[in-house]
């Protein structure tokens, strides 16, 4: 495949639910090998979108193209290899409850690697439970036993499994500790950088948004306002994004990143924002 | 552009090599993870030299073979290298189910689990009764506490929406009754006693019985689901705080509603009960409906009937109870709700079971046969 082909592409995207429209004529490009967040106010619909490119929503009207395929159009068998290249994170991780964390994890080798044997099996999940950051005691565990943030976890280690080429994390971090959070973070870098992902994160959190995305997708008025780097988002006079980036929250995040640069002397990846790691 | 992942074995200055190539990524791998546990020997150098494409899966093959057999990786590029450095920091042994206990201990484990279970049901159910019984005496004494509006809601959830269903059901059970019967006790030529048969059976036992079964899975089921997501949406919490008893506001109304409504729904199951049995006398059997309301009124005891409004309130009773009851332990997981939900619908039924036995009993001593 074309590497500057944008590995999702959504072009007039329409979504509405009874008389109420949520997307109207929504275009977005997601690059290789890049973090993108998408942003919006509440009701929005970012998880719509997130739905409309995996699949788990019937759009009323445009295209998805996920690593060049079709994705509305696509049989069945299509749509196979493609969830074979994708990992999914939903937001409150939706791991199997009656798997123990080591068995959720083998579900998706299960599913389309039939072939591969036991003991490669556990080593693989043991591996990556470790590899997300969870104590290894946490393999034997069921979903129950888990704190939100080892369940996040779990979730991300699940959706590894098939070492995917598209990751996507549905709020990664509401609900954790801002401790938790930025380890999230950093894990979601780390894992980028690793593995060579491509990563679309929905998110409201600031902090995520300015220290590992390398772009932001604006959601508003039914469609997406402004994709760019935040100084470039910045730089728009949109006042949804005047107001998000530049209340008080967000001066609070902006300065943490620039005390950070300051300390580092230099700008870090994710503010040069070119993308590629 | 990519191609199968693959090795082949040689040896060179008396080293044992294994050369990779093509994609070591787990769509890609197919019989290599075999051949590699097939190898025999040990110290071997792995080169890496060949390949393309590497991903987490690969490198953990590589790093396993490394581990377990001995030996070095020449030739890797910077991506795989840092991969498998990687593999090396997360090989960490994890289990991946929890170690079975051993059947002896397991079988004492559930047998004392399930005996605590029920002793804790039993006294739960019984502080329930006993915080109802607090509840309905502070309502007495100050009767605006009663919630007049709740309760008439109640009436319509329990009572008039389970009309339908309930009637189809007794008219069914009557009809089958009736036909039944016919069959055996024309053995005897005895069919004339299948109105005995329909009255008193109908009236004394499985009117009520039947409607308390229904209503266990119509009401104490949903009693239970409400309350328990109600409780795990901390509504319970919130009404706690407000000063709002739930129950009061919650529970009373449920259980007086359904105490209300069993006496009305089991007198009206027993009369279509008697109905569908009274359709069948006349199409199948030839007794004319006076004939048969006539001998129905000859046959039944007007005790048969006092049983039956004796009875049908305690059943409410206990049902109501058990999907409150069982509605605010709910804690935790939406799970929970769901197994809150089956237990109070079997509690529900198993002990109006319980009672009837007793209730059959008791009548029969005070002669009412």
């Amino acid at each position: 495949m074309n590497e500057e082909q944008p590995i999702i592409s959504v072009r007039g995207l329409k979504n509405c639910f009874g008389d109420q429209v949520i997307h109207d004529d929504l275009d977005l490009d997601v690059r290789r090998g890049e973090i993108i967040g998408v942003v919006g106010g509440s009701g929005t619909g970012k998880s719509v979108l997130m739905r409309s490119i995996i699949g788990l929503q019937q759009p009323d009207a445009g295209d998805v193209h996920v690593f060049g395929q079709a994705m509305l159009t696509a049989d069945e068998k299509c749509l196979q290899s493609v969830r074979k290249r994708w990992g999914i994170m939903f937001q409150g991780a939706a791991l199997f409850s009656t798997l123990t964390v080591a068995e959720n994890v083998q579900v998706p080798l299960r599913e389309f690697y039939p072939r591969l044997s036991e003991k490669l099996l556990n080593e693989i999940a043991a591996f990556k439970i470790v590899m997300v950051g969870l104590p290894a005691n946490a393999g034997p565990k069921y979903p129950a036993e888990l704190s939100g943030g080892m369940k996040k976890r779990a979730g991300i280690a699940r959706a590894l499994a098939l070492d995917p080429e598209l990751l996507f994390l549905d709020e990664p971090t509401a609900g954790l500790d801002p401790i938790g959070a930025a380890a999230f973070d950093e894990l979601t870098v780390e894992l980028r950088d690793q593995l060579g992902l491509t990563v679309f994160i929905i998110t409201h959190d600031l902090d995520t948004l300015y220290t590992i995305c390398d772009r932001v997708a604006v959601l508003a008025d039914r469609k997406v306002v402004a994709v760019g780097t935040i100084p470039e988002l910045l730089a728009l006079d949109h006042e949804w994004i005047q107001e998000y980036f530049r209340g008080p929250r967000g001066r609070a995040a902006e300065e943490a990143v620039e005390a950070a640069e300051a300390e580092a002397g230099a700008p870090t990846d994710a503010q040069s924002g070119n993308g590629k790691a | 552009m990519s191609s199968v992942a693959r090795f082949t074995e040689g040896s060179e200055g008396g080293q044992r090599i294994l050369r990779f190539e093509g994609d070591l990524t787990l769509s890609k791998l197919g019989v290599l993870p075999t051949r590699l546990e097939r190898l025999r020997g040990t110290g071997f150098v792995l080169d890496l030299a060949g390949v393309e494409r590497m991903d987490t899966i690969g490198a953990w093959l590589i790093h396993r073979t490394v581990r377990e057999r001995g030996g070095q990786v020449v030739g890797a590029a910077p991506g795989p290298a840092l991969l498998l450095r990687r593999m090396e920091e997360v090989d960490q042994p994890v289990k991946v189910r929890p170690d079975p206990p051993s059947p002896f201990v397991r079988v004492l484990d559930q047998l004392g689990a399930a005996t605590s279970e029920a002793g804790r049901t039993l006294v739960g159910l019984l502080a329930f009764f006993g915080a109802m019984l607090v509840s309905t005496g502070r309502v007495i004494r100050e009767p605006r506490r009663f919630r007049l509006n709740a309760v008439v809601q109640r009436f319509e959830v329990v009572g008039v929406h389970a009309f339908a269903i309930i009637g189809l059901m007794s008219f069914l059970v009557g009809i089958v009754i009736a036909q039944q019967g016919a069959v055996q006790l024309r053995q005897f030529g005895a069919e004339v006693f299948t109105v005995n048969l329909i009255g008193r059976s109908s009236i004394k036992e499985l009117g009520v019985l039947m409607t308390a079964i229904m209503v266990a899975g119509r009401s104490g089921s949903s009693f239970a689901a409400q309350l328990g997501s109600m409780k795990l949406a901390e509504e319970v919490d919130a009404m706690r705080t407000i000063g709002v008893s739930p129950m009061e506001a919650l529970v009373l109304p449920r259980v007086f509603a359904t105490v209300m409504m069993m006496p009305l729904l089991g007198f009206y199951a027993a009369v279509v009960a008697i109905i569908g049995g009274a359709v069948f006398c006349w199409v199948g059997l030839d007794i004319p409906p006076v004939t048969f309301v006539q001998r129905i009124r000859e046959v039944v005891p007007i005790t048969d009937l006092y049983q039956l409004l004796i009875k049908a309130p305690f059943f409410g009773l206990i049902i109501a109870m058990a999907g409150c009851f069982q509605g605010m332990q709910v804690e935790g997981s939406a799970e929970e709700v769901g197994l809150r939900t089956t237990t109070a619908v079997v509690q529900g039924i198993f002990l109006v079971i319980v009672l009837d036995a007793f209730f059959a009993v008791f009548f029969t001593e005070l002669g009412w046969l």
